[in-house]
């Protein structure tokens, strides 16, 4: 192998904003680049390509000493709204996009899009409920076949 | 800092090959960078990203990312990737003359 990267695979396996966005900032920065991308949606990482849920993605703020609030204060009613409203807020003012807005321009990159079979099949969801970009879902075996001769990055 | 030649002018670029003094580009020189990058041809869609880029330099101080040339340069990002195969971020810039965008996203 080079000393240059020419194909990432991603996987996203989580459902919070702070989960979401390092893959898909990754994925975009790398088709930015010219390397090939591919995404694979698992567990609950799956919320950011379903079409009813991938606009209500919130920041966890339950056991997320990053945000440096007292552990009590993260559990109130309410406490995650106000914290995802907030960092949306901040992310507007960067012209950093929506999951949603992101998620289809990853898309239109040319970057591929693909939801994990037994996430699926566990969550009892079928391809009707995630967003149209979604190419298809696959088997970790076939996710492997896909990423092969390139880097994995689990996020 | 080195430079090279590109269609007979002499310019100056960084190690990775862009640009550092962008008004030393000129069109013959895009033509001839884009026929290195394997774009055999610059359409006028071509054109309409590189100049939208060399503005927006020049306006800010730093090239756009695809996000934004998406959104205002009247190219959408699939047909920016169409346009430039080999990332738009990366090689419109290049071909453009100007200094690689800094942006994340």
């Amino acid at each position: 192998m080079g000393d240059t990267i020419e194909k990432v695979s991603i996987i996203i396996s989580k459902g919070s904003l702070d989960g979401i966005y390092p893959g898909l900032i990754m994925a975009n920065g790398a088709r930015a680049e010219g390397i090939d991308a591919n995404l694979f949606f698992t567990f609950f990482g799956l919320d950011a390509i379903h079409q009813k849920r991938h606009d209500h993605i919130k920041i966890s703020t339950v056991g997320n000493p990053g945000l440096h609030l007292a552990t009590w204060a993260g559990g109130l009613p309410g406490v995650s709204s106000v914290m995802t409203h907030y960092m949306e807020h901040k992310m507007e003012a960067l012209d950093i996009p929506s999951i949603p807005e992101f998620v289809e321009m990853i898309a239109d990159t040319g970057a591929g899009l693909y939801a994990c079979k037994a996430s699926v099949d566990l969550f009892g969801l079928s391809e009707d409920d995630l967003i149209e970009q979604a190419r298809e879902i696959i088997t970790v075996g076939e996710f492997y076949d896909m990423a092969a001769g390139g880097e994995i990055i689990f996020t | 800092m080195p430079t090279r030649t590109i269609a007979g002018a002499t310019v100056d670029v960084n190690d990775e090959g862009f640009f550092t003094e962008p008004e030393q580009w000129n069109e013959d020189i895009a033509t001839e960078l884009a026929a290195e990058s394997g774009i055999d041809e610059l359409t006028p869609d071509h054109w309409k990203v590189l100049e939208f880029m060399r503005s927006e330099y020049f306006e800010k101080g730093t090239g756009p990312t695809v996000r934004v040339l998406g959104k205002t340069s009247g190219v959408t990002v699939k047909e920016l990737y169409q346009l430039f195969p080999k990332g738009p971020a990366k090689m419109a810039a290049k071909i453009a003359g100007i200094p690689k965008p800094r942006g994340c996203i």
